[in-house]
């Protein structure tokens, strides 16, 4: 019934997803022998990257409305040291100290919305303070590496194996392996989803994409431009939070030099997702396509073992000027045809 | 300020406040800093009618309009919609009173569906308070049929032309139940068949009541839709007139404020012809997409030609082209009988070019530098980067110019923003005349300033052309250009049409031929 | 009143105030421990060189006042900044150290190359960096912060790559030069004046500073008077580039070696930071090199001083994260608002009174 529409949005996305497969199906081809085609292999892509899911779910909602917010990294390290520290320094429970963190993600991002939305200083700044601030902080918390060993619940969720009932293989003892998920990917594909629909059917979700397409305009229509963007950069610390969350159940530890260089993940999986950095165009499917990508470059050098490991963020960094190069381009001819 | 009986018998009075007039605005005034924009003016709309508002470059059109819709806030004078007075705080007050504006660039978002545009704000909600996409498709699907307008309204904005994404802003805009239509330069970037269409879902909501105030440089169309034309010159409102009573040179002298009974011949003495002197610039079949057709031009030296038509026709672009401000795309330009490629305005400038132009804020002044400069920037340009002018140059250069041109300025390291528009003006001038150019440009500059500084850019233009420079002279004014051009060349949609000797030259053959068309009815 | 408000608007009185301010904080603190209260002031030479906070102040500060001068130019033109710039500082000590050890060597006492080489080729890619940024930002319109995201995070990964993921000692008398003394003075505070003194040099015999900024103010105008705008910011973000890699020959020479995971680290902050503080909008425009090096210097003075107070440098990022809000804050168009109605209030409420 409805024509398909192909236009250089989509373009963008249709190019990620075919990049995503051919580059896959080539690991699978190449490195078929050190296990890459079985299901668990993916499925660890999911696990490994299960908060950063949820972060560039938030980071492409902030994207949409023209903005950036590159604090993340450094706001998961500070959530992480609070999980460590809050359970083996401070006596916390764990879910205390979640709702804890989450309320810490809103207040974060409640400050540095009000600063971009309503004081209209540019968003890489506020947030590059803002990274600064939280990466700062948490050695103001604690100077040293802190494992969390003593929560039964937090540890017991880390170690949680949701084991699925099909595409399994057998080891090399000749015991069958049934491939499982953990509990923080379910949390991240109901983000996703989640957003999703947020981003789709919801007046705030909308109005994210017309605050992206064009501010003058979306102002001219009567919508609140500055709460709107507002309540996208509480959405992404909140987000980010959760994220946080996520990645300490991986971790398991809280250290100062964690998640370096996270946002730059999120950003180029939001970017390579086909979220334009310009605003308006995008959404967070996308975002886990692009995800997915750098999972799987990571997860190709790392099956490689020859490679040194800043390979894959010499890829990740090519990937994102190749298509930031090419949503440059597209604007230029859209331009040129009015 | 004294008008003809002819074009002021319907200023005062006159119109009783029937039961069929929508929009009445009456005594508006309002001042910017320093400039008296709108003094007195008014506007009335009735019922069903589509009023054209006309006017030149500073005018106070676009101020008048934003008095009504709130942007900005005027002094004196009344607004009355339907009989009652209102004051709108703001766009919002006056789109929910039924005041609503569609501007020349589509003031939506081009990554959204098209019913989305029409709906965004106000959507239909589920019982969750989802937006309820199907009920928004329906209903934008019927008023697209409403307004027989075929578009597929899941598609997003952008896939459509910037004529159907005008059209659809008007759609937006009259499915809030407006009662006035406020359409500014809407058909600036359409093509004729495009305007077309725009005309007939115009006449359909007159159809419906609608009053519609149309803002519009192309008096064909002001011809070819409006029942009646309200005229503002120098934030004064000249008259209101139903459209038969107001033919197009009639209509251009209005605008021009020349009452055209009283077309006074003040042409300047014959300067003598410079057909003979060489040739200094050939343009043949130069272009730019978009802004200007096809066009030849040749200039003598020692020749002012005068550029002439309403504004958008196509008179600063035909400028730009020549200096590579806007890089030309077809044709051939001679200079000085050698052919040549302008890629950039500084080729122009190192061939001895010059364009002072015509929107000073945006293009001609330098805000946050000093007097001193601005004025040494295009020497500076020109000699590069690598050679600096030393300070005590630079302080004789600027020093000179201030004293040449009398620029009033408390010192010559005063920022340029921090002065008046005419002085603005003549630094700039000052910018063009230190790098002692053959061939300038000059685009309206005597736009916005006191009427002293005008008559000194005008002598300042005989003289250069005197000491043998060419001269491209553009301004709305047409007296002016009697006084200083040898040759005029006439501009109308966005295509040269004609030129004018200097023995043809007058008020009434300039303003006819503006007006274009029929203009003797 | 009228005085203090007149000096308020001096266009270095940002960064002068900070300045003072820092050295205050010091005066109290050591008067309040008990050491002589001007202790910050004292310069002696200990082992035949000077010694004193405010030499370290200098010679700490190299880096970001030399990464200062690049990144005013850069802010000045596109009203963006480069935030890769403490990765192309990483970057050049990996090709730095790489040719000088030679590649796969870790621990050299021994030149593979000659030092000139090693430097050279380091200063070449840095400057190959912001040919790549500039190209980005001016030719393809991508906003700066965006273009140079890409080097931000690859710049450190080349870096490591050259490097082969470790860190490469060049245990060289000459290596250490740049970073160690020249007679009793620090290397790096000549390095610091000799780049100050190129920059002010050319900013006075070219008219570089001229261009910038018409472009970084207007940039239509520009082109009209014949600049060709697309070329000056390609230029100010080579020159940011080779700033970098400088910087970055500093810090290599410093610690003899590649640590690029952590050369430059964070430095891009205290260069824009630097910028902000030395009274320079970040939204491009006008531009003071003075107050950009006086707010690189006050930058470093708050880092002794917090640690002197204690304060760790993992943590150090906390205050200046503060400083920078702040001085945005104070910066933004609602916030002068909100002043100039306060001070009218205030007005208002003066002219009440006295009537």
């Amino acid at each position: 019934m409805k024509k398909t529409k192909i236009n250089s949005n989509n373009l963008l996305l249709l190019i990620t997803i075919v990049l995503f497969v051919v580059m896959y199906a080539g690991g699978c081809v190449i490195y078929a022998a050190k296990g890459f085609t079985r299901l668990q292999t993916f499925l660890n892509i999911l696990i490994n990257n299960a908060g950063l899911i949820c972060i560039a779910s938030g980071m492409t909602c902030v994207m949409l409305t023209g903005g950036i917010d590159i604090s993340v990294g450094s706001l998961v390290a500070m959530d992480c040291m609070i999980m460590a520290v809050g359970i083996e320094q401070w006596g916390w429970s764990s879910p205390v100290l979640m709702v804890f963190i989450l309320a810490i993600g809103l207040v974060f991002g409640l400050v540095q919305g009000f600063c971009i939305a309503y004081l209209d200083i540019q968003p890489f700044i506020v947030t590059m303070a803002g990274m600064f601030f939280a990466r700062g902080m948490t050695a103001v918390i604690c100077k040293n590496q802190v494992s969390i060993v003593s929560d039964k619940i937090f540890t017991t969720l880390s170690s949680m194996k949701i084991t699925l009932p099909f595409g399994g293989y057998v080891n090399k003892k000749g015991v069958m392996q049934m491939p499982y998920l953990r509990v923080t990917v379910i949390v991240a594909l109901v983000v996703v989803v989640l957003i999703y629909l947020m981003l789709k059917y919801t007046k705030f979700g909308r109005s994210i994409y017309a605050i992206g397409g064009n501010q003058q305009s979306a102002t001219l229509m009567g919508l609140n431009v500055k709460k709107t963007k507002l309540k996208a950069y509480i959405l992404s610390s909140f987000l980010t939070s959760i994220g946080g969350i996520c990645y300490c159940l991986n971790t398991m530890a809280g250290t100062t030099q964690q998640a370096l260089g996270l946002e730059m993940d999120a950003i180029s999986s939001a970017v390579i997702g086909g979220t334009l950095l310009t605003g308006g165009v995008g959404n967070v499917f996308g975002s886990l396509v692009g995800v997915l990508i750098n999972g799987t470059i990571s997860s190709l050098v790392k099956t490689n073992g020859k490679l040194i490991s800043s390979w894959s963020n010499i890829i990740t960094a090519i990937l994102l000027c190749f298509f930031i190069v090419l949503q440059s381009v597209f604007a230029k001819i859209k331009d040129s045809k009015k | 300020m004294g008008f003809s009986p002819l074009l002021t018998f319907k200023l005062e009075g006159g119109i009783a406040l029937e039961a069929d007039v929508v929009l009445k605005m009456q005594g508006i005034c309002m001042t910017f800093p320093g400039v008296k924009a709108l003094d007195h003016a008014g506007l009335t709309l009735k019922k069903g009618e589509i009023r054209a508002l006309m006017g030149e470059n500073g005018a106070g059109k676009s101020t008048i309009i934003k008095c009504l819709t709130g942007v900005n806030k005027f002094e004196a004078g009344e607004i009355f919609l339907e009989g009652k007075q209102i004051v709108n705080k703001d766009t919002m007050d006056a789109q929910n009173k039924g005041i609503a504006t569609v501007y020349q660039e589509v003031n939506l978002c081009p990554n959204l569906s098209v019913a989305e545009n029409l709906y965004i704000g106000r959507e239909p909600l589920t019982k969750l308070g989802t937006v309820n996409r199907k009920a928004m498709n329906k209903q934008a699907e019927n008023l697209m049929r409403e307004l027989e307008l075929e578009v597929d309204v899941t598609r997003n904005l952008e896939d459509y032309s910037l004529a159907l994404q005008q059209m659809i802003a008007i759609a937006r805009a009259v499915d809030m139940d407006s009662k006035v239509l406020i359409l500014d330069e809407p058909t600036s970037s359409l093509d004729d068949r495009e305007v077309e269409k725009l005309f007939t879902m115009m006449r359909r909501l007159k159809a419906k009541g609608v009053g519609i105030i149309f803002v519009t440089h192309f008096l064909e169309q002001v011809y070819a839709v409006c029942d009646g034309i309200t005229v503002l010159r120098n934030g004064h409102l000249v008259g209101e007139y139903d459209i038969e009573e107001l033919p197009r040179v009639k209509l251009v002298a209005a605008m021009m404020g020349k009452d055209f009974d009283d077309l006074a011949s003040i042409k300047k003495e014959g300067s003598g012809d410079k057909r003979k002197e060489p040739l200094v610039i050939e343009a043949k079949g130069l272009s730019h997409a978009g802004t200007i057709k096809p066009f030849d031009l040749d200039i003598h030296k020692g020749e002012v030609i005068g550029l002439t038509g309403l504004l958008g026709s196509g008179r600063s672009e035909l400028a730009r082209v020549i200096y590579g401000a806007d890089r030309a795309q077809t044709g051939t330009l001679k200079v000085n009988g050698k052919e040549v490629k302008i890629k950039n305005p500084i080729d122009a400038m190192n061939l001895g070019m010059g364009l002072l132009p015509d929107d000073r804020k945006a293009e001609g002044i330098i805000g946050d530098l000093s007097v001193r400069e601005n004025i040494i920037l295009a020497v500076q340009a020109k000699l590069g980067i690598m050679k600096r002018i030393p300070m005590a140059k630079q302080i004789e250069i600027a020093d000179k110019f201030i004293e040449m041109l009398q620029v009033k300025t408390a010192s010559r390291e005063t920022l340029i923003k921090q002065l008046s528009g005419g002085n603005q003006q003549k630094v700039i001038l000052a910018r063009w005349l230190a790098t002692n150019p053959d061939f300038l440009i000059l685009d309206e500059p005597t736009r916005g300033i006191d009427i002293g500084t005008k008559t000194e850019i005008q002598k300042l233009v005989l003289k250069l052309a005197d000491e043998g420079k060419s001269l491209i002279f553009i301004s709305s004014e047409i007296e002016e250009m009697l006084r200083t051009c040898n040759r005029m060349a006439v501009l109308r949609d966005g295509a040269k049409v004609g030129e004018i000797e200097e023995c043809d030259m007058n008020q009434m053959s300039v303003m006819k031929a503006i007006a274009g068309g029929d203009s003797n009815e | 009143m009228s005085s203090l408000k007149k000096l308020t608007q001096k266009r270095l009185f940002l960064p002068v105030f900070s300045m003072i301010l820092v050295m205050l904080i010091n005066v109290i603190y050591d008067a309040a421990c008990g050491n002589a209260p001007f202790n910050f002031f004292m310069i002696t030479i200990k082992n035949g060189v000077l010694y004193g906070r405010l030499i370290d102040i200098l010679n700490r500060g190299t880096e970001a006042a030399i990464l200062a001068i690049g990144m005013t130019l850069v802010v000045s033109s596109s009203a963006g900044t480069d935030i890769s710039v403490g990765s192309v500082m990483s970057l050049y000590g990996g090709m730095c150290c790489m040719l000088l050890a030679g590649f796969g060597n870790v621990n050299v006492s021994s030149y593979a190359v000659p030092l000139i080489v090693g430097i050279g080729a380091g200063l070449l890619t840095a400057c190959a960096c912001g040919l790549f940024n500039g190209f980005l930002v001016a030719y393809m319109n991508i906003q700066p912060m965006v273009a140079t995201l890409i080097l931000w995070s690859a710049g450190r990964a080349i870096g490591l790559l050259l490097c082969n993921s470790q860190i490469v000692y060049v245990r060289v008398p000459s290596f250490q030069k740049i970073g160690g003394y020249v007679g009793f003075i620090p290397t790096p505070i000549i390095v610091a004046a000799l780049c100050i003194l190129v920059a002010s040099l050319v900013l006075k015999f070219t008219a570089l500073g001229t261009y910038i900024q018409s472009v970084g103010i207007n940039k239509k105008a520009s082109r009209i008077a014949g600049f060709n705008s697309a070329k000056i910011i390609l230029l100010c973000y080579v020159i940011c580039g080779l700033c970098a890699g400088l910087a970055g020959m500093v810090a290599t020479s410093r610690i003899y070696s590649a640590d690029t995971n952590n050369i430059g680290l964070n430095l891009e902050l205290d260069a824009i930071l630097a910028v902000a503080l030395g009274g320079n909008s970040l939204g491009g425009g006008k531009f003071n090199l003075a107050g950009s090096l006086i707010g690189a210097y006050t930058i470093q003075a708050i880092d002794t001083t917090l640690l002197a107070l204690g304060v760790s440098t993992a943590q150090s990022p906390v205050f200046k994260a503060i400083v920078v809000i702040l001085i945005v804050v104070i910066q933004s168009e609602p916030a002068k608002e909100f002043f100039k109605k306060m001070s009218k209030r205030r007005a208002m409420a003066k002219g009440a009174t006295q009537a």
